[in-house]
């Protein structure tokens, strides 16, 4: 008999994975056997602990949502799943009792599917159960899928990883640094310096903590005169401590400290204080593993020790960028904190590297940045560009002050692929000869650059002229500066050469408003987001900010920023540029965090009309910026 | 009494319809929970509206218990009919030769009668699907549909409060699926129309339901 509705609810699920995969036959088969289920808003499909039903849902109209309950009947919401999302497949899976509670957050059409029917019908396909066991495993809130299939609860989503955070055992430090009773506070001071800590810890004969010495006690208590510096630190401390167990977790770690108002937990054996200190918890290192805010995070790279140390924090930017564009903050500020951590990234493993040399350098010098960081415009890991400039040596040291310097590069250069910066490929690096040069030599290369402009010359040059100091002494990055703006003003080839190079790729629009994709290689049909859209805009705000003579603003935005004040005339066009490069600048790293790579590349047909429509928004300012240049350099002929 | 008139003929009449009669003596004194009563939603597509001339083309319904609709307990039914009005066509899309296999009038009513038994019966505009069914009945010697009905289009009212509600207003199908935001699919089959019913059968429901004191008289065509 024919069943109109099971041909309408087989029109709805073919659409949707994991049905999408089956043959129409054995989908049809078992749309004929669904129920659907009406939901008045807040009803309830199945709950926790409920015992497992025989189908497993798929939502037809509305919204479930799907929360965990704790012991305290405090709900979290785990996932809400919309239009075609599946839900309730833990029997499908594994037939125990439900672990999460369905209910309906809006009102809803739920398509109840057999399970039975739908085993018999998929048992050997493979990618049907791929998906399923996907689909079950990141029932947890995945930012990633949310934001691909474009359903973003941002609204009323908590933020449920940092909540499985809390219950995780708190990190705390292993070794922490005591002192006897006897000792001084000039030696306890001391200690905390050298080890650069805020706090040391007072113990007995028995490791037993008695007290604590905070930066805070030391403030108030000794530089305000209350008390000698060589005072027993007996006087000082505060006593006694707070204590508890090894395996506390950093919510309960962090309820401590807010009952007792301290910033540090002395953990002990046994978890009172009359047993031996085994470590302390600051309220830095619950802050630490709460993760996800930018001061602890660079804090935790200033204090790191080692390499992998400093990937981890990097890392941990990843995710702090991923939540910032998931809410909306503005470009500009997260490019500020992305590049303010990835500019302290760099500094503190150069001061690691440091370390590692046989002897301090020689002579100062400064590590530049160059490219997309010296820009500050580096969200995700790139390729790493820098070159060093140190001080003018005599003759005679130059050979051993050149080869401290590239020793210094190389250990830099790969502890910073280590953290997740990969090697540049043209290999612009400090590490190489040709980018680790003495201030005059420096000064000599520009100048070649400038007067004798060719297609490298303007190619190197375009990179380097974006470069901000990272580490060392800024006022050899001033004098460079100077250097290269007094040769600017003696040469106008030079900026057609750069006009030139600014005009090279038109705007990504074709004929038939077509976006233009790569033609061939790997990345054949691939739209080029960086050297179609980014590059001409940031190449047009190079030339027009170095024409103007103005020194030290790096920034694209920035600089397109800087030329709607200088020409109030064209305050339009260029706020527009900056706009458009600041979204486009948005779109790449969504696109690269989506993909996991640089998000250069972008698969037109993975964007949906409204992105695409964004996207040519933004190329009109492209084509505009162009034309002006044209004119402004009068680069008609010279193309 | 209606009692003697049945025991009278009842020899003249097909099994079915003993059967149909049958379901109605029991569970007679026990009235069921709403929430787990079997409901039947269903519609007709007729030649036109007068129920002595025009012919019922098909007839869809859908069951359900509680808020759960059953796909694979629906009922979708194509009937052979000698009438036939080109004019109406265009509104349920079933032509003279159409492509659906077609059943004969008497063959429908078994189904149909076997299908709904003593099941709540739920349509919109009810009192036409009625007289409709009723009347082909009649055709066959058969007696009237002994369910009990629900009209939804007078249901809905009841769900508007006092001071919004107009007595008078005629809600049709299309208007009570857009307020109470019911998926329009399949509108004008038979089977589309019986499971639009049924969802805005249930959204009534909720509506009606939310001091959990609806009973029955309450719900019933007076």
């Amino acid at each position: 008999m024919k069943n109109s509705i099971a041909e309408r609810v087989n029109d709805f699920l073919k659409n949707h994975p994991p049905f999408n995969i089956l043959k129409a036959d054995d989908l049809l088969e078992i749309s004929r056997q669904v129920s659907i289920i009406y939901l008045e808003k807040d009803d309830t499909l199945f709950k926790k602990g409920d015992t497992f039903n025989e189908h497993f849902y798929m939502v037809r109209n509305g919204a479930i949502t799907s929360f965990h309950t704790d012991s305290n009947n405090v709900q979290e919401i785990v996932n809400i799943s919309d239009a075609g999302d599946i839900f309730g497949v833990r029997p499908l899976i594994a037939k125990e009792d439900y672990k999460l509670t369905a209910t309906a957050n809006e009102e809803s059409i739920v398509y109840a599917i057999p399970i039975n029917i739908f085993q018999a019908v998929t048992q050997n396909n493979a990618s049907v159960y791929k998906f399923l066991i996907t689909a079950f495993a990141t029932n947890a809130y995945d930012p990633y899928t949310a934001e691909e299939t474009g359903k973003i609860f941002a609204d009323y989503l908590p933020n449920t990883s940092q909540d499985i955070v809390s219950f995780q055992t708190a990190n705390y430090s292993k070794n922490p640094i005591t002192c006897n009773l006897n000792s001084s506070l000039k030696e306890a001071a001391i200690k905390m310096s050298t080890y650069k800590i805020g706090c040391i810890i007072v113990v007995n004969d028995n490791t037993h903590p008695v007290g604590i010495i905070t930066n805070s006690d030391i403030k108030n208590k000794i530089a305000t005169g209350l008390f000698p510096i060589e005072t027993p630190v007996t006087n000082i401390m505060t006593s006694p401590v707070i204590t508890d167990k090894k395996d506390l977790t950093v919510a309960d770690g962090q309820l401590q400290m807010i009952k007792h108002n301290i910033g540090h937990l002395c953990i002990t054996k046994d978890g009172t204080v009359n047993s031996k200190l085994v470590g302390v918890l600051t309220h830095h290192d619950v802050l630490v593993t709460l993760g996800n805010n930018p001061s602890v995070i660079l804090k935790e790279i200033k204090r790191a020790k080692r390499t992998k140390k400093l990937r981890t924090a990097r890392l941990k930017a990843n995710t702090l960028l991923k939540s910032y564009l998931e809410q909306n903050i503005p470009i500009s500020h997260i490019v500020k904190i992305i590049s303010q951590i990835n500019d302290t990234v760099t500094a503190r493993a150069i001061e690691i590297a440091l370390k590692k040399m046989p002897m301090p350098p020689p002579v100062s010098f400064s590590w530049m940045s160059i490219g997309s960081q010296g820009r500050k415009e580096q969200l995700l890991f790139t390729d790493q560009d820098n070159a060093i400039i140190f001080e003018d040596v005599t003759e005679k040291n130059y050979e051993e002050t050149k080869t401290y310097f590239l020793e210094l590069a190389k250990l830099v250069t790969k502890s910073l692929n280590k953290i997740g910066f990969e090697y540049c490929k043209a290999d612009m690096m400090a590490s190489k000869t040709e980018w680790c040069k003495s201030l005059t030599e420096w000064k000599l290369q520009f100048d070649d650059w400038i007067s004798n402009p060719d297609e490298k010359a303007i190619l190197l040059s375009s990179i380097f002229f974006d470069y901000s100091t990272v580490y060392g002494n800024n006022s050899l990055v001033d004098e460079l500066s100077d250097s290269i703006y007094k040769s600017l003003e003696q040469s106008s080839l030079f900026f057609k050469f750069l006009g030139r190079d600014a005009l090279k790729n038109p705007p990504p629009l074709g004929f038939f408003k077509q976006f233009f994709v790569e033609e061939n290689g790997e990345q054949k049909d691939l739209f080029n987001i960086k050297s179609r859209a980014l590059m001409p805009l940031i190449d047009a705000a190079r030339l027009l900010i170095l024409s103007h003579n103005i020194k030290g603003i790096n920034n694209t935005s920035e600089r397109f920023e800087k030329m709607a004040e200088i020409e109030p005339n064209n305050k339009e066009l260029y706020q527009s540029c900056s706009y458009a490069f600041k979204a486009l600048l948005k779109f790449k790293t969504k696109q690269g965090l989506l993909h996991n790579n640089s998000g250069k590349f972008i698969k037109l047909e993975t964007l949906t009309k409204e992105e695409k429509l964004k996207l040519k928004r933004c190329f009109k300012p492209i084509k505009e910026i162009q034309e002006t240049l044209k004119i402004r350099f009068d680069l008609k002929n010279f193309m | 009494m209606i009692f003697d008139w049945l025991f009278k003929k009842k020899q003249t009449f097909p099994d079915f319809w003993n059967e149909y009669l049958n379901t109605f003596n029991k569970n007679k004194s026990n009235p069921e929970a709403i929430s787990n009563t079997r409901f039947v939603a269903f519609d007709t597509e007729t030649t036109g509206f007068n129920t002595k001339e025009d012919r019922i083309l098909s007839i869809g319904a859908v069951s359900f218990s509680g808020k759960t609709i059953h796909v694979n307990d629906s009922l979708e039914l194509y009937l052979e009919q000698d009438v036939f009005k080109p004019e109406t066509v265009k509104i349920h899309g079933l032509m003279k030769t159409g492509s659906q296999e077609k059943i004969r009038e008497l063959e429908a009513i078994k189904t149909f009668l076997t299908y709904i038994k003593n099941d709540v019966l739920i349509a919109h505009h009810a009192n036409f699907d009625k007289n409709m069914v009723n009347e082909m009945l009649s055709r066959h010697g058969l007696g009237n549909l002994k369910n009990k009905f629900i009209d939804t289009g007078v249901l809905y009212k009841k769900a508007i409060h006092i001071i919004y509600r107009d007595k008078d207003k005629i809600y049709t199908l299309d208007e009570l699926a857009k307020e109470l935001n019911v998926p329009l699919e399949d509108r004008h089959t038979a089977t589309g129309d019986a499971l639009i019913t049924a969802l805005v059968f249930l959204k009534i429901l909720g509506r009606l339901d939310k001091r959990k004191h609806l009973n029955w008289g309450y719900l019933m065509v007076k």
